[in-house]
């Protein structure tokens, strides 16, 4: 399709040239391309070869298929959507049963190593344990098979990247994250975060179909451009936490004020992700906007290693390994001290709690890039 | 007689898996199996009540707020602290936000399909369903232009060969009966409902930081501060964003949602008696008006039995119990006996066949639900459950006018709500009632700021050293798909023993001790199914109880097994 092809397509759904141009700026932005690179995502998103994606749903709840169904910009996210083609996802789905299946091991069949896996949910250990079937499959036979088989996977959510909530202490079901269940899987990207946040998980789409390329990965294979920065470091109450005003109790003037929550057990300062820049349902809000502490949801084990929640950093990571934050109260200026206190954090936190994820013991320059 | 199986069940939240036998093209029995474990309350066991809502919530991510309202509510309960007026107000808002973007959207995106073929909609003529369209409402995204655009840009994406989500189909199955315009009208509508559920929801953006998952709840209160004076709290810059956001809601809903359930309906009146199965329904109310520990509830609760609206008993938590007869557990005290949720007892352990395999053995264990029963019979819960008992005790009072107005637009007697579609108009009534009631919460919750009550958690109960060495806790909640409830046992601070008892598991548990079958196996009873290689009515039966698998499945397990972390090499 030409790009004037596609405007005019535009517009006769409603949305205006402005609008879609607007779009794929503001999709720049989220993947913190210059604003030159609008012109490239505008040609991308034209192509007429729909790349094929299948959503897979393990021991999930939906949260990120319906995060998916949040991401902004709605008429123009359609056609996102529509300029892939979501040949199989559960929940949305029209067909059912055994043609259910046929739809997705006929997509397999006829598209190997061409198609995008989308894993949501965590995945049992073992077939026999009867703790996820789909079609009287086990979900770990399905996930080798199609993800097996794909040009790339991207584990959609923290249960899918690390396990989450099914592999939280003590495991009951021996729940494993698709880097686990699915030895040597090709081109594995980890979007966590409990959901993951529909507006990364479009710019990724876009950032494939735009560059070609995978984004570069952080040490849990997560792309820098959402997971590159501690949330500490863009939060809009840091200012406060510079200051040491704290809130004390739920309420209270420095609640009302929007002072820093550190005391009240957020986890922002050991927690990357970039919920303070690009925000949550079409930036209405975030986590620490409401006034919660953030819980630390896209990182490996938060569920063991980020709790309790409402105790702060310190506690749950000792005193003495983390003397950049304590005492509570001390002013902290230095902007590089907090990125380096941010992984020492969450890297203390982990051996202090003895739940290293298993994810962490991989060298991911070598596993998953063949 | 022919086995029918339909798994997975798509369309709905979580993994689901029907058997059913078909004999001269009806149902003679059916079967209905959660094919999906986690483990969840094993996993909280240990922690600190006060993250519960947190893990709980994670059980659903479609009813994102419904475990977690019920999780503080059975804490605070244990532990005594008492929400202040807004923290109820806002739960109020939450809850109703919640099921009505849950419903609109299981009506268009989950359930629609069920009645509405989208290949014949490429057939509608635009002028045609304008007219249709001009005929039921005065929504103004109804002219022929508009509704040719949606049909060329459907049409575009056909033709162009990927037909994605709506490949495979059961289109131009012979139980699909609106004419062509009814169903492009539909099909407008699930575009644009898809739309609308994306803003809808900012409401629960504002009030808890995101959707899904929002994460404002705090034992005791709400984490949102509230201050007319300040920037970061909820002012008055919200309380108008909130009432624009319900505003627009309300509109959606009465202009589209509520027309497009009649019309749909309309075409399919048989569907008013296929599908009643289980008699019983149980709603335990929902929306406290005041405060305290025994608030007056803008939805009342009950159960009725034997479907007899004239008699609403009171709900007794103490009746109800748990049967793993035919569930993927066993009980220490014998598989045949049942369980409160307070003494609730769960052992994992799987005997189905080993997959893949071809069918379950039904006469044995088949499911990962339990059976909950109430004084011994099963029950159907949900918004059917709620509207009933709502009209059977008269209040609120526009519960009864809007069925009675439905039932005489359909020209229907009340004992056509027992049915498959009477489960959807149901949903759609209590959809309306919510949407309109939002605005009563808003204007208190600025009554408050005008009172410069600003309280949002009772903090005299923060600290787990104010609470007793011992204390349980039941915390109780009407979610979209129906009454749910929370067991707590909280020793020295941390949490002993979780029980939840979930809408799901009501409506989709399998067989009882006595062979009694669950609602859902009920209710497909008799259900005609055309050709059973396309199951169609088989689904619209499951499909009118908006199935959230994910939420029936749970387990506390009473012995402190420390499992293994297991890792793939």
């Amino acid at each position: 399709m030409t790009h004037t092809k596609l405007i005019r397509e535009l517009e006769r759904q409603g949305v205006s040239r402005r609008q879609f141009l607007e779009f794929c700026a503001g999709m720049a932005v989220v993947l913190g391309l210059p604003k030159a690179a609008s012109g490239a995502i505008a040609a991308a998103v034209e192509s007429e070869k729909r790349p094929i994606l299948v959503w897979l749903e393990f021991q999930d709840c939906a949260g990120n298929s319906e995060s998916l169904l949040r991401a902004s910009h709605p008429t123009v996210a359609d056609l996102v959507l529509d300029t892939i083609s979501l040949n199989y996802h559960e929940t949305l789905m029209a067909a059912a049963g055994s043609q259910a299946e046929s739809v997705l091991n006929e997509t397999v069949r006829k598209n190997k190593d061409a198609y995008i896996a989308l894993v949501e949910g965590s995945i049992p250990s073992e077939a026999e344990s009867g703790f996820c079937t789909i079609g009287g499959r086990a979900a770990i036979d399905i996930a080798r098979e199609v993800c097996g088989n794909a040009m790339a996977t991207v584990a959609v959510g923290t249960c899918a990247a690390f396990g989450g909530i099914p592999a939280a202490r003590p495991n009951p079901t021996r729940a494993l994250s698709v880097a686990d269940a699915v030895p040597g899987v090709k081109n594995l990207i980890n979007m966590s975060a409990c959901p993951a946040n529909a507006e990364n998980i479009t710019a990724l789409v876009v950032y494939y179909l735009t560059l070609k390329r995978w984004p570069p990965l952080d040490q849990y294979r997560r792309p820098l451009f959402a997971y590159g920065k501690p949330i500490h470091d863009g939060c809009d109450r840091r200012a406060h936490f510079d200051a040491g005003q704290y809130v004390e109790s739920w309420g209270d003037e420095g609640h009302r004020h929007g002072y820093c929550l550190y005391k009240m057990g957020c986890k922002g300062p050991a927690t990357s992700q970039n919920c303070p820049t690009v925000g949550w349902n079409e930036h209405t809000n975030w986590p620490i906007g409401c006034g919660h502490p953030c819980i630390g949801c896209a990182e490996p084990n938060f569920w063991d290693v980020m709790t309790p929640f409402y105790e702060h950093l310190p506690g749950v990571a000792g005193a003495s390994s983390s003397r950049w934050l304590d005492p509570v109260g001390l002013t902290l200026t230095g902007v590089v001290a907090a990125g380096a206190i941010a992984h020492g954090v969450s890297e203390i936190t982990r051996q202090r709690r003895g739940h290293r994820p298993s994810i962490q013991d991989r060298d991911p320059k070598t596993e998953g890039e063949k | 007689m022919t086995r029918v199986v339909v798994d997975p069940v798509t369309r709905i939240e979580g993994h689901l898996r029907i058997e059913a036998e078909v004999e001269a093209g009806t149902v003679k029995q059916a079967w209905s199996s959660s094919t999906m474990f986690r483990g969840i309350e094993l996993i909280l066991e240990g922690r600190d009540p006060r993250d519960a809502w947190a893990f709980t919530q994670r059980i659903c991510g479609v009813c994102t707020t419904v475990h977690a309202i019920a999780s503080i509510r059975a804490v605070e309960h244990a532990i005594g602290a008492t929400p202040p007026p807004n923290a109820r107000i806002l739960r109020n808002l939450i809850i109703a936000a919640q099921n009505v973007q849950d419903h609109v959207v299981h009506f268009y995106h989950l359930h629609a399909l069920d009645w509405v073929d989208i290949v014949s909609a490429l057939s509608g003529d635009p002028a045609k369903t304008s007219s249709l369209a001009q005929s039921i409402s005065d929504w103004p995204l109804s002219s022929a232009k508009y509704f040719a655009e949606v049909r060329d840009r459907v049409k575009a994406f056909v033709e162009r060969g990927q037909l994605g989500i709506f490949a495979n189909a059961y289109w131009g199955h012979p139980a699909y009966r609106l004419p062509p315009e009814a169903n492009l009208m539909a099909l407008a509508h699930y575009l644009e409902a898809l739309e609308w559920q994306r803003r809808f929801i900012k409401i629960h953006a504002i009030l808890g930081g995101k959707n899904p998952h929002l994460q404002s709840f705090l034992v005791g209160g709400m984490a949102t501060p509230v201050d007319p004076d300040a920037q970061a709290s909820l002012n008055l810059g919200t309380i108008a964003a909130l009432r624009k956001l319900i505003a627009e809601g309300l509109d959606f809903v009465t202009r589209v949602y509520i027309p497009d359930v009649l019309a749909v309906a309309s075409f399919y009146k048989d569907w008013f008696s296929i599908g009643a199965g289980v008699p019983n329904y149980l709603s335990y109310g929902e929306y406290p008006i005041d405060d305290g520990p025994q608030p007056q509830l803008y939805f009342p609760g009950g159960v009725i039995q034997n479907q007899d609206l004239s008699h609403v008993a009171a709900v007794d938590q103490s009746k109800i119990d748990e049967y793993v007869t035919h569930s993927w557990y066993d009980y220490t005290v014998g598989n045949d006996k049942g369980l409160n949720p307070y003494k609730g007892e769960t052992n994992p352990h799987y005997t189905g066949p080993k997959p893949p395999y071809e069918h379950l053995n039904v006469e044995e264990k088949y499911s990962w639900l339990k059976s909950p029963r109430y004084d011994g019979a099963p029950m159907q819960v949900g918004p059917l459950s709620r509207m009933l008992v709502a009209y059977g005790l008269g209040r609120p009072s526009r519960v009864k006018e809007l069925i009675d107005k439905a039932l005489a637009h359909l020209n229907a007697p009340p004992s056509a709500l027992f049915s498959t579609l009477g489960r959807v108009a149901a949903r759609a009534i209590e959809t309306q009632v919510l949407v309109e009631s939002m605005h009563m919460w808003v204007d208190a919750l600025a009554e408050n700021m005008a009172r410069r009550d600003y309280r949002i958690q009772d903090t005299s109960k923060w600290d787990p050293s104010t609470w007793p060495q011992d204390c349980f806790g039941t915390g109780f909640h009407e979610a979209p798909r129906g009454a749910l409830g929370h067991w707590v046992h909280i020793s020295g601070g941390k949490i002993a023993k979780y029980q939840c008892v979930v809408p799901s598991t009501w409506n989709a548990g399998p067989r009882d001790a006595q062979g009694r079958p669950g609602p859902y196996e009920a209710s497909l009873v008799g259900t005609p199914v055309a050709k059973p290689e396309q199951p169609l009515e088989i689904l619209r039966t499951v499909h009118s109880f908006d199935p959230c698998m994910a939420c029936g499945v749970h387990v506390v397990d009473g012995t402190k097994r420390e499992l293994a972390r297991v890792r793939a090499s």
